[in-house]
C-alpha cells in the first residue's frame, strides 16, 4: 500500500512528459501596437484581432459575409422593425466564472451606448433601450428600424462584458478585460507583446486547440516576415503583397488570403472649406468623372502591389452581394477624360492639391496615379503628410484630393451612410444630396437584400458620377503562417479566429 | 565636492522647469488634433468633444499646464489617452529596457571603440592603424536600420542562433535576455563605438607626444605601463564626457534600433505616442529622458575629477 503514492507519482509524471500534455503556444505577429483592450473604448483594427480570441460577440460572419450566431442562438426582428429579440447561447460563463446572460447583455450595452468616450455609441444609436425579458432574451427596442444593427453586433458593440468585471473595474476595464471569449487575459506588456491562455470553460472548448496566445506587435513588415521565416512567430498578419512570392517559395510557410470588406480610394474636395469650394471638383461632376476615366486601376494594382488587389469601383468589392453590377469598374479612357474636361470648361492642367498619407504603399500608388493623371491633363501636387496631420487637414478641408481608405464593415450601411449623408462625420468631401440622404435612411429600414441592394442602386447611379470619393482597388487580407498551423481558415474581416486551429510539434 | 554637488543640483531646478515649459509648448505646435488622431477610424463628433473633455484639451493652454505640473508635483505624470494606462507605469515599464540596452551599447562601444583607439595610436601609420580606421570609418556611416535588418537576416534566418526580434528581461531568463539584446546593443554600440576610436585614438597621439609621457619613457617605464597608466588615462577625460551624453541620448531611446528590433523600450514608445498625439505620454516620457540628461551630465563632471586629479582643485 506504501507504494502508491509513488505509482501516482510515477503515473502523473508520465502524463506531463507525454505529447498529450504538451502546452502549445501560437504567436502572432501584428503590424502595429493595439490600443486599449476595451471593446467600448477601443477603435483599432488591429485591437479587434485580439478582441477575436479574447471577446466573443452576439453574432459573427461566415466566409459570405452572413450573421452568424455566437453568444446568441437567433434573432428576430418585429414586423415594425423596432424591436429585436434576442435569444442567447445558454451556459456560458466569462473568464471570472460569472454568468453570460441577459442581466450581462444589458450591462455591457448600455456601457457601449453611455460610457464616456464611447465609440460604440455611434454604432448603437438606434438602441433606444435593452429590457430583459427572461435569463435567456434580450429585447432592443429601436428608435427606428435599423437592418444594420445585427451587423453592428457582429462586431465589437456586440462583444458582451463581464457584469461584474465592469462594475469593478470601470473604464479601467481594458487593463484587465474580462470577456467570454475562447482565450482569456493573462498579461500585456505595451508594445511588447499581449498573452493570452485558453479558458478551459469556453462554450466552445472542444474546438480550442491552442493552449496559450501571445500576440506581438512588430511594425517592421521585414522584421515580421523575418521573425516568421526564422521560427519566432507562427503567424504574420498584414504581409506585404510584395513579399508573397518570397513567402510562396518557402515550403515551412502558408498562405491565406481574402479581399477585404474595406476599400482605398481618392477622397475629393467637393464644398469643404476653400480649397473645395475654389478647386476643381466642386465646380463641375466632370471634372471628377474625368480623373476617374483616366486611372487605369488594373495597371495601379499591376505596378504597385503585385497584380494582388482587386480593382474596385464602389464602396463594396466586386466579390460582395451588395456590388451593382449594373456599374462595373471602368477601364482607362483618356480620350474621354480629355473630352470631359473640355466640356467641364476647366483650364488644363487641372491643378489638384493631392495630400498623401506618408507610408511607402499609399506613396508608391499616389504616384502611379499622378503619371496616369498627367497625360489627360491633371496636374496633381503630391503633398505626402503624416497620418494623424492628414486626418486634421481632410477634417478642416485643406486639401483637394486626399488618398485615403476604409478598413470596412460588414454591412454595406457601414461603408457609405457616414460618408455620403451631408454633415456626415467621415463626409470630408462635403457631398452632399437630398436624395442620396433620403436612400440611405430608406436603406436601413428595410431587411432584405434583394430590396436594400435595389435601393443602393439608386444611390450607387448618383454618387459614382457626382459623389466625392473615387473607389480604386479592395487589398489583399495576406495572413502568412508556419505550415505547422493546420486548419486556419480566413474570413474577409482580416480578423485572425484561432477557435479550430492545431499546431503541431 | 559637496558645495559643488549642491549648486549643480540647485541649477537642476530652473532648467527642469524650462524643460517642462518647451516640451509642453513644443508638442502643441504639433500639427493634428490628438482626439481626432485618437479616434482614427471612429470619427463621431459627439465623442470627440466627450474625449476632449475629459483630457481638458478643449481647455486654454495655460490651464491644460497648470493641471499637469500639479499632477507632476504630486507625483502624477497623468494618463495615456490611447492606453488608458497611468504614464508613470509604462515609464517604469520602459525605463529598465531602455537602461539594459543603453548599458550594453555603451560597455560594446567603450571596448571596442576605446581599445582599438589606443591600439591605432600606437601603431599610428602602420597597416594596423589604417585597418582599424577603415572599420571605424565603416561603423560611423553604416546605418542602423539596414545593419539592424542585416544582423537578423544573418544570425536569426539564415544560422538561427539568436530571436529575430523581441525583448525578455534578464530577471525572467538571463541568457535568453542576453539573446534578444546583443543583435540591438551590438548595432547601437557599433556607430558609437566608431566615434569613440576616432576620439581616444586623437587624444592619445596628443597624450604620447607630451612631456609626461616623456618622461616616463625617460624613467625607463615599461611600454604598455606608459601607455595605460600615463598617457591613456590622460587621453579618457574626453571619452567619459562622450560616453555620458551618448548614454544620455541612449537613454531617450533608440527609436529605429527599437523599432527594428521590436524592443519595448523608450524610443518604441515615444514614436508611437507623438503619431497618437498621446501628449501625456511624450511629456512624461521625455521630462524623465531630460532629467536623467542632466543628472549623468552631473555624474560626468564628477567622474572627471575622479580621473583627473588636477581638476579637483
Amino acid at each position: 500500500m506504501a507504494r502508491l503514492p509513488y505509482i501516482g507519482l510515477l503515473a502523473g509524471l508520465l502524463l506531463a512528459c507525454s505529447p498529450a500534455a504538451a502546452q502549445t503556444t501560437l504567436r502572432i505577429g501584428l503590424a502595429e501596437d493595439p490600443d486599449v483592450l476595451d471593446p467600448t473604448l477601443a477603435r483599432t483594427y488591429v485591437g479587434r484581432i485580439v478582441f477575436a480570441s479574447l471577446c466573443d460577440k452576439l453574432f459573427d460572419i461566415d466566409d459570405q459575409l452572413n450573421i452568424v450566431p455566437q453568444l446568441a442562438l437567433s434573432h428576430a426582428t418585429s414586423e415594425d422593425g423596432k424591436t429585436v429579440t434576442i435569444k442567447l447561447r445558454g451556459g456560458v460563463k466569462f473568464h471570472d466564472g460569472t454568468a453570460m446572460d441577459a442581466t450581462a447583455v444589458k450591462a455591457s450595452l448600455e456601457r457601449h451606448m453611455s460610457l464616456q468616450g464611447s465609440f460604440r455609441r455611434p454604432e448603437l444609436a438606434a438602441v433606444d433601450k435593452v429590457e430583459i425579458a427572461d435569463p435567456a432574451t434580450v429585447l432592443l427596442h429601436l428608435k427606428s428600424p435599423f437592418s444594420p444593427l445585427i451587423a453592428q453586433l457582429a462586431d465589437r458593440a456586440g462583444m458582451i462584458l463581464s457584469a461584474k468585471a465592469i462594475a469593478e473595474e470601470g473604464d479601467k476595464f481594458g487593463l484587465k478585460p474580462v470577456c467570454a471569449g475562447p482565450f482569456k487575459f493573462v498579461e500585456r506588456v505595451q508594445q511588447d507583446r499581449i498573452v493570452l491562455e485558453k479558458f478551459a470553460d469556453y462554450w466552445n472548448a472542444a474546438n480550442v486547440h491552442i493552449d496559450r496566445v501571445v500576440f506581438r506587435p512588430i511594425v517592421e513588415s521585414t522584421v515580421r516576415l523575418a521573425n516568421l521565416k526564422s521560427g519566432s512567430l507562427d503567424m504574420i498578419e498584414r504581409a506585404l503583397a510584395t513579399d508573397l512570392k518570397e513567402i510562396k517559395a518557402d515550403p515551412k510557410l502558408k498562405l491565406a488570403t481574402q479581399i477585404e470588406i474595406g476599400y482605398q480610394g481618392l477622397t475629393l474636395n467637393l464644398a469643404n472649406g476653400e480649397a473645395g469650394k475654389n478647386g476643381p471638383f466642386g465646380k463641375d461632376p466632370r471634372v471628377r468623372q474625368a480623373l476617374e476615366a483616366a486611372i487605369d486601376r488594373k495597371a495601379l494594382s499591376d505596378v504597385v502591389f503585385n497584380g494582388e488587389y482587386l480593382p474596385g469601383n464602389q464602396w463594396v468589392s466586386p466579390k460582395n452581394a451588395y456590388y451593382q453590377q449594373k456599374f462595373p469598374v471602368p477601364g482607362r479612357d483618356v480620350a474621354k477624360a480629355k473630352k470631359l474636361l473640355a466640356e467641364a470648361g476647366v483650364a488644363t492642367p487641372v491643378s489638384v492639391d493631392f495630400m498623401v498619407p506618408n507610408n511607402p504603399e499609399s506613396r508608391q500608388a499616389a504616384e502611379v496615379i499622378q503619371a496616369m493623371a498627367q497625360e489627360a491633363g491633371f496636374d496633381l501636387k503630391i503633398r505626402v503628410t503624416e497620418f494623424a496631420t492628414s486626418l486634421n487637414e481632410a477634417e478642416q478641408g485643406r486639401f483637394q484630393a486626399y488618398f485615403i481608405g476604409w478598413s470596412g464593415r460588414v454591412d454595406p450601411d457601414g461603408n457609405s451612410y457616414i460618408f455620403f449623408k451631408c454633415k456626415a462625420p467621415q463626409n470630408n468631401g462635403h457631398f452632399c444630396s437630398k436624395d442620396v440622404d433620403q436612400w440611405l435612411d430608406d436603406a436601413r429600414q428595410v431587411n432584405k437584400l434583394e430590396e436594400r441592394k435595389a435601393i443602393y442602386e439608386k444611390v450607387a447611379e448618383k454618387y459614382l458620377k457626382e459623389g466625392s470619393i473615387i473607389y480604386l482597388y479592395h487589398r489583399l487580407v495576406i495572413i502568412a503562417h508556419s505550415n505547422k498551423l493546420e486548419g486556419y481558415h480566413q474570413l474577409p474581416d482580416g480578423l485572425v479566429r484561432v477557435v479550430g486551429v492545431r499546431l503541431k510539434p | 565636492m559637496l558645495l559643488f554637488l549642491g549648486k549643480r543640483l540647485l541649477q537642476l531646478l530652473p532648467t527642469l522647469f524650462f524643460v517642462s515649459l518647451i516640451i509642453f509648448s513644443l508638442q502643441q505646435l504639433l500639427p493634428g488634433d490628438p482626439a481626432l488622431a485618437m479616434a482614427g477610424e471612429e470619427r463621431d463628433p459627439a465623442v470627440l468633444e466627450q474625449i476632449r473633455r475629459q483630457y481638458r484639451l478643449d481647455q486654454p493652454l495655460y490651464v491644460q499646464y497648470v493641471y499637469w505640473v500639479g499632477g507632476v508635483l504630486s507625483g502624477n505624470l497623468g494618463e495615456s489617452m490611447r492606453l488608458k494606462e497611468p504614464v508613470l507605469t509604462l515609464i517604469a515599464q520602459k525605463f529598465p529596457v531602455t537602461l539594459q540596452l543603453a548599458l550594453m551599447a555603451i560597455l560594446i562601444s567603450l571596448l571596442i571603440g576605446v581599445s582599438a583607439g589606443v591600439i591605432s595610436a600606437v601603431k599610428k601609420n602602420t597597416p594596423i592603424d589604417y585597418a582599424v580606421n577603415l572599420v571605424a570609418l565603416w561603423g560611423i556611416s553604416t546605418p542602423n536600420f539596414w545593419l539592424g535588418i542585416m544582423l537578423i537576416f544573418l544570425f536569426a534566418v539564415y544560422l538561427g542562433w539568436l530571436p529575430a526580434s523581441g525583448y525578455v528581461g534578464p530577471l525572467e531568463d538571463f541568457w535568453l535576455s542576453l539573446k534578444t539584446t546583443i543583435l540591438p546593443a551590438f548595432v547601437l554600440g557599433n556607430s558609437f563605438a566608431a566615434v569613440l576610436m576616432r576620439h581616444t585614438r586623437s587624444a592619445m597621439l596628443q597624450a604620447m607626444s607630451s612631456d609626461y609621457v616623456r618622461t616616463a619613457r625617460a624613467k625607463g617605464l615599461a611600454e604598455r605601463k606608459v601607455v595605460l597608466k600615463h598617457a591613456m588615462r590622460n587621453a579618457l577625460t574626453p571619452v567619459v564626457t562622450l560616453g555620458a551624453l551618448e548614454l544620455g541620448t541612449l537613454l531617450s531611446g533608440a527609436v529605429l534600433t527599437e523599432q527594428v528590433f521590436s524592443i519595448p523600450g523608450f524610443g518604441k514608445l515615444i514614436v508611437d505616442s507623438v503619431f497618437n498625439r498621446d501628449y501625456a505620454v511624450v511629456q512624461g516620457v521625455t521630462l524623465v529622458t531630460a532629467t536623467t540628461y542632466i543628472l549623468l551630465n552631473l555624474l560626468a563632471d564628477i567622474a572627471y575629477v575622479l580621473i583627473n586629479p588636477r581638476l579637483r582643485s
